[in-house]
């Protein structure tokens, strides 16, 4: 098999998400975009190790997921309260924050 | 090229506490100022004790001169080191010698003279402590300019002079024209110390010293280049013109007028306005080496005594006419002195001379304006004879003294300065010879006609009515002084004259007076100005005394257009404040609007630049996350391309 | 050798005092202000007996300590003293004081915070509301010294709160170990470090506690004063990494010791470059036209005690900058840039005194003057004449003397009288007799009168630079006449002539606690202008040296006297 498949899949992934985030409004489908960028970085990094020999892109892609759960968590709570207050879930109504 | 300096005998005896001059004059200043009110009540005493006291000191150390030996009789005493900084060394020391001791004589015997006069003239002013305490710092900065052993202590007298005039001209500033008019003449005497400073400088680049010594021993050596040592003597004579008063820098002198009465008698007369003959003869050897500065000198002095006589005629103001006559005065003093070695001991008696008459004829002018309730104008004036005698004598003759009358001071002076400048031969001898012939016919116009207007004729005053005078002789405190200055101006110049007195004992400093070959015999001349000084009186016996005086001056309109100019002293002040004053204000102005819109727009401006930019580049923080993220991604992309290239190709 | 750290000592001393003076609560501002007169006094009295143990004639620094402080850049704790830094250190010691007893009551005057009784603004000219606040304890010398003239300003103004007089003795203490640090640092980082960290106390004197109605223009004036000196630093910053670069190539280990570097021989490309870094930002300290603009904002906002130290003191760190720094360590750039540097100066004589004549405000007035005599200064110290040196650096401190004392009697005015505005006096000489002596003998010591101190220094000036170039030194002295003008013209609109403002009839004349601050300094100006000796004595030699080291002699006079090369008579 070869691994430039893997790495393929990987940018394709990665290029799925990047335009989910630019393009979508709707906070959860961004946050979830972001997943699929995790992920696709994710595969690059296990895909490398198995190429590599090594357990080093094994163990960051671990490390990877452990922070992507824990944004999640924090995301989800800051989206969830915007909610609460905005009624709206999307990201172009929470422009408070500028010039 | 070197060369020794000049010697002079050390301090001993009596010298060695000629500061003593200074100093008690200097206490008396300090008492007075630092005392407060509570001397208010003896303070005019401290203040005449101080000057007389400095006056006795005078007489000692003139007495301890006289026994010495000729060589001997110039003493330097070296007090304390000023100013050391490697090669410039200036010490403050005093030089005691033939020169600057006729001058402590004249300035603390006249000073104190005066000093009594003001216990009078001053005894109604609420601030006559202070006035006492200037004139006492006065004396202590005149002192230390004529007894400077080098060029820098006269410097330093030289503007506290300047201090102590600009001080007692405002004496009463509560008068904006007083305010102005002190301010002028601070203002002048410092373009001409510009000239001194400069002189001083260029001394120092060339000799290494300031010390009399060593200049005058490097001028004596004939080392220094013409064209340094005429700039020196042409910059120390800018510094003497502002000084004295004189052309082009005579305008401040008869605004001082504002002044005190017994100020214009003792500053603007008899003493600091002759420091620039001082220091001319004092600068003899400097003056001896150049031709060209003497010419300069004797054209200023020559120029000025016409300005000063023909001003002086215009004017009804019984101060200012006195004022423009000391400018014409010292312009005869200048005239002489410019006439070098043979002119240099007839300038100082001249000058001496004046200082008798002149402080008289304003301490008299003080007299009558103090009966007259402090009326100085001649033509409200007329046959004070009767009312006061004492004045009209002592007046009468500082008067004649001032003409030459013969026998009186100015007689034996002023001839012998017409004779001398004949004496310089050619051209320029007649020249100069016949403007100070015409200058003693007009001297003699306009004091007879100030001297006629004021005592004599019928009064045009009353006695009655709202604006009443009851004029008075002035008390014994004033008329004492008065006495005495008459006494000096009637016997001075014989004195100085008999046996060539004064000119061997100047000789030293000066230089031996070379008996020129006569133009004219002496007897010629003395004829000849005795003639030309009646038709000067006769002139104005006629026109002021033979016919009634108007009592108010004629407009501008009906005199001649030379009246007219006369009146508004020659436009002196019109050329001053065209050439210098309306310029330096709009100067001063445009630079105030430029250094707020140009120089400190400049730095505002960049701050709004930076202000305005970082404006525009909020903008970029929309709030959109999503544009953001776009951002982001175009970063990262850029970056990787960024790399590929490095890297990659 | 000397043992005892003189300097550390003279550092240390007002630091600690300000951190002790700043924990004060603001009712005790008395005792505050007791202790902060105090501990200057204290120092005032070391600065003088470090003058009496320091050895004039003694080659390089004295009192030197050194310790390594970041030593993998070299950066070393490095004191000492030489006869010019040594006089400011004194200037440093006798102002500040002075300052502190000027400033005693300023801050009386200003409202009060808002209090339980409502805190309505006080219409009665800034006294404590009647509710009997429970911060005036140190208020009973409030009700004493308000001046009247607090009425018409008050009652237009918006509320301002009240300053704390702690904070102020605590700014005034860090400005005062800070310039003695400027002063006396031999590391070039150190002084760098000093020379920013000075800005800040100043920073809050204007912003904070100058003139209580004009919150706008202070922090205005503040900021540009800041941001401005900021400017300069950072080149110099640059500046000084460079040098410190330069020593790495020269020596083994980089280092930022001013003895080390002065031993370097930069090539003079490198030194063109330094030498701008530094200058440009002593330039704007001293400051030089056209660099200037701040100055006249800063000194009419900053507190008159703020002004008197601004002026004094803070500007003459870059005059010291210019001969401790720029000339020693790039002699061959300081030759290059010397016209540049001297045209500057005598542009800002005569721009400065213009300026100074045409100003309606007597702090902008005398701010100019101030310019004025920076072009002096800067003008004796690249004529590279010991005669012009030695009078630049006794500028430096008569500048101090005379300028500080103008600058005091415009405070007694403006406390009379609530305002700086020219126009606003007239006459006062038949009121305030003493207050209005006071300001002609500083206005005269400006003007350089003979028998005051400036007269020494700018005849020094002058002189030693007509040698080294007669045309500057000509040009230069005419600059006299205009500074007659502007100190006459200045005492001629507010002190004589009649009375014109009704105000003015029954202003107080000077206090005893404004006499004694008056007193010394009066003093020291006719005493240093009579007898400068013992000051040109310490500072000749350290300026002979600088210019010795450097290449520069003076030059000898065509036709010398032959029996005494000194001239002496």
């Amino acid at each position: 098999m070869n691994p430039a498949n893997y790495l393929i899949l990987a940018a394709l992934l990665f290029t799925i998400g990047t335009a989910g985030v630019l393009v979508r409004r709707n906070a959860i489908v961004v946050f979830m975009s972001i997943e699929l960028m995790l992920n696709a970085s994710n595969l690059t990094l296990v895909t490398f190790s198995r190429l590599h020999g090594t357990l080093d892109g094994q163990v960051m892609a671990f490390f990877v997921m452990v922070v992507a759960a824990a944004e999640v968590v924090i995301g989800l709570a800051i989206i969830l309260s915007i909610f609460r207050t905005r009624r709206s879930a999307s990201v172009d109504d929470v422009n408070l924050l500028k010039y | 090229m070197t060369h020794t300096p000049v010697h002079y005998a050390a301090a001993s005896g009596a010298f060695s506490v000629s500061w003593l001059l200074i100093l008690l004059p200097l206490a008396g200043a300090a008492v007075l100022l630092l005392g407060g009110r509570r001397t208010d009540r003896f303070g005019h005493l401290i203040g005449t004790l101080a000057a007389a006291a400095s006056f006795v000191v005078g007489v000692v150390l003139f007495a301890a001169m006289l026994g010495r030996s000729g060589d001997d009789r110039a003493v330097s005493q070296h007090l304390f080191s000023w100013i050391p900084v490697n090669g410039f060394q200036v010490d403050v020391g005093l030089l005691v010698d033939q020169l600057s001791i006729v001058f402590v004589l004249l300035i603390t015997g006249v000073g104190t003279l005066i000093h009594i006069y003001s216990i009078g003239y001053m005894a109604h002013d609420p601030a006559r402590r202070k006035f006492f305490a200037y004139m006492n710092l006065f004396l202590a900065s005149m002192l230390l300019l004529v007894l400077g052993n080098n060029f820098l202590s006269l410097y330093a007298g030289w503007e506290l002079v300047g201090l102590s005039s600009y001080l007692l001209i405002k004496f009463w500033e509560d008068r904006p024209a007083a305010a102005t008019a002190a301010n002028k003449a601070f203002y002048m005497n410092r373009v001409g110390d510009v000239g001194l400073a400069i002189a001083i400088m260029l001394m120092f680049a060339t000799v290494g010293s300031t010390s009399y010594a060593d200049v005058f021993g490097a001028a004596a050596a004939n080392v220094i280049g013409y064209g340094t040592i005429s700039a020196i003597a042409l910059l120390l004579l800018l510094g003497a013109c502002g000084k004295s008063g004189q052309f082009p820098l005579q305008a401040w002198l008869p605004d001082a007028m504002e002044g005190p009465t017994p100020i214009s008698a003792l500053i603007h007369a008899a003493t600091m306005v002759t420091a620039g003959v001082y220091l001319i003869v004092r600068s003899a050897p400097i003056f001896n080496e150049t031709q060209a500065a003497r010419t300069v000198v004797v054209v200023i002095g020559a120029i000025t005594i016409l300005l000063g006589c023909v001003i002086g005629c215009a004017y009804d103001d019984i101060k200012k006419v006195l004022a423009y006559s000391t400018v014409s005065q010292i312009g005869y003093m200048f005239l002489a002195v410019g006439l070098g070695p043979a002119g240099y001991a007839i300038g100082i008696m001249h000058l001496l001379a004046h200082g008798f008459f002149k402080a008289g004829l304003f301490l008299g002018a003080g007299s009558v304006i103090h009966a007259m309730d402090d009326d100085q104008d001649l033509r409200h004036y007329g046959g004070l004879w009767r009312y006061m005698p004492v004045t009209w004598a002592t007046f009468g003759l500082g008067f004649l003294a001032i003409i030459g009358f013969p026998g009186l001071s100015g007689f034996f002076t002023k001839d012998r300065i017409i004779e001398t400048a004949f004496d310089k031969g050619g051209t320029s001898g007649y020249l100069l010879g016949a403007v100070a012939l015409l200058g003693a016919g007009i001297t003699a116009f306009y004091m007879s006609r100030l001297f006629l207007m004021t005592f004599h004729g019928r009064p045009r005053w009353s006695s009655e009515g709202e604006d009443a005078r009851h004029p008075h002789e002035s008390p014994p405190t004033m008329t004492g002084p008065m006495i005495v200055l008459a006494v000096g101006s009637t016997f001075a110049g014989g004195l100085f004259v008999l046996g060539h007195s004064m000119q061997d004992w100047l000789e030293p400093v000066a230089g031996e007076g070379v008996e020129g070959v006569h133009t004219f015999s002496p007897i010629v001349l003395t004829a000849l100005t005795l003639v030309v000084v009646a038709g000067g009186f006769a002139a104005a016996w006629l026109r002021y005394q033979a016919r009634p005086v108007e009592a108010t001056a004629r407009p501008d309109t009906e005199v001649t257009l030379v009246t007219v100019a006369a009146r508004h002293d020659l436009f002196a002040n019109t050329v001053n404040e065209t050439i210098a004053m309306r310029p330096g204000q709009f100067l001063t102005r445009f630079l105030v609007w430029l250094d707020l819109v140009g120089v400190d727009g400049l730095v505002r401006g960049s701050a709004a630049g930076i202000g305005g930019l970082s404006g525009r580049m909020r903008r970029l923080q929309t709030g959109f996350v999503r544009s953001y993220a776009l951002s982001m991604l175009g970063g990262a992309v850029l970056m990787v391309g960024a790399l590929l290239l490095v890297w990659g190709g | 050798m000397n043992s005892v750290p003189w300097l550390t000592i003279l550092l240390v001393i007002p630091a600690l005092a300000a951190v002790v003076v700043a924990a004060f609560p603001r009712r005790l501002a008395t005792q505050a202000k007791q202790l902060t007169l105090a501990v200057t006094l204290a120092v005032l009295v070391l600065a003088v007996l470090a003058t009496f143990a320091y050895h004039p004639n003694r080659a390089g620094f004295q009192f030197s300590q050194h310790y390594d402080w970041i030593s993998t850049f070299g950066i070393s704790y490095a004191v000492g003293v030489d006869g010019i830094s040594l006089v400011l250190i004194l200037l440093t010691a006798l102002l500040v004081p002075v300052v502190v007893l000027s400033s005693w009551d300023e801050f009386d005057g200003d409202p009060q915070d808002e209090g339980p009784a409502g805190g309505a603004l006080p219409e009665d000219g800034g006294l404590p509301a009647g509710g009997g606040l429970p911060e005036s304890g140190g208020g009973t010398a409030v009700l004493v010294a308000t001046p009247p003239v607090r009425v018409e300003a008050v009652a237009q103004a918006v509320p301002v709160p009240r300053r704390s007089v702690p904070v102020f003795c605590a700014l005034l203490l860090v400005l005062e170990a800070g310039l003695v640090g400027v002063f006396a640092a031999t590391d070039v980082f150190l002084f760098y470090v000093f020379f920013e960290a000075i800005l800040i106390p100043m920073y809050f004197l204007i912003g904070s506690f100058g003139p209580a109605q004009q919150q706008a223009q202070r922090s205005y004036a503040a900021v540009k004063f800041l941001i401005y000196s900021l400017l300069g630093g950072l080149l110099m910053l640059a500046a000084v990494i460079g040098l410190y670069v330069v020593s790495a190539e020269h020596l083994a280990h980089g280092t930022f010791d001013f003895a080390s570097l002065r031993q370097l021989d930069i090539t003079p490309g490198v030194q063109k470059l330094l030498f701008a870094g530094f200058f440009i930002a002593f330039a704007i300290k001293a400051p030089l036209f056209p660099f200037h603009t701040w100055l006249p904002d800063a000194g009419a906002q900053a507190p008159v005690g703020g002004a008197v130290l601004l002026v004094g003191l803070l500007d003459k760190v870059g005059t010291f900058g210019l001969i401790r720094y720029c000339i020693p360590l790039f002699p061959d750039a300081s030759d290059y840039f010397a016209p540049v540097v001297l045209a500057l100066a005598v542009i800002g004589i005569f721009y400065g005194a213009l300026l100074a004549i045409g100003q309606r405000d007597m702090k902008r007035l005398v701010s100019y003057t101030s310019l004025a005599h920076f072009g002096f200064i800067a003008l004796g110290l690249f004529a590279f004449t010991s005669q012009a040196g030695t009078g630049a650096v006794l500028y430096m401190v008569n500048h101090g003397l005379s300028t500080g004392l103008l600058f005091l009697v415009v405070g007694f005015l403006i406390a009379r009288r609530g305002t700086a505005d020219i126009g606003a006096y007239g006459g006062l000489a038949k009121v305030t007799p003493v207050l209005a002596g006071v300001m002609l003998i500083a206005g005269l010591s400006s003007l350089a009168l003979p028998g005051t101190n400036s007269f020494v220094s700018e005849f020094l000036v002058l002189v030693g630079t007509f040698t080294y170039n007669k045309a500057l030194a000509i040009v230069a002295t005419t600059g006299i006449v205009l500074a007659a003008i502007y100190v006459l013209y200045l005492y001629q609109r507010t002190m004589t002539g009649p009375i014109t403002h009704e105000a003015n009839r029954n202003l107080p004349d000077l206090s005893w606690r404004e006499k004694a601050v008056v007193a010394p300094m009066i003093a020291l100006i006719i005493g240093l202008g009579v007898y400068p000796k013992p000051l040109l004595d310490i500072i000749r030699p350290s300026v002979t040296a600088t210019y010795t080291d450097v290449g520069r002699s003076d030059p000898a006079p065509p036709h010398p006297v032959t029996s005494q090369p000194g001239g002496r008579s």
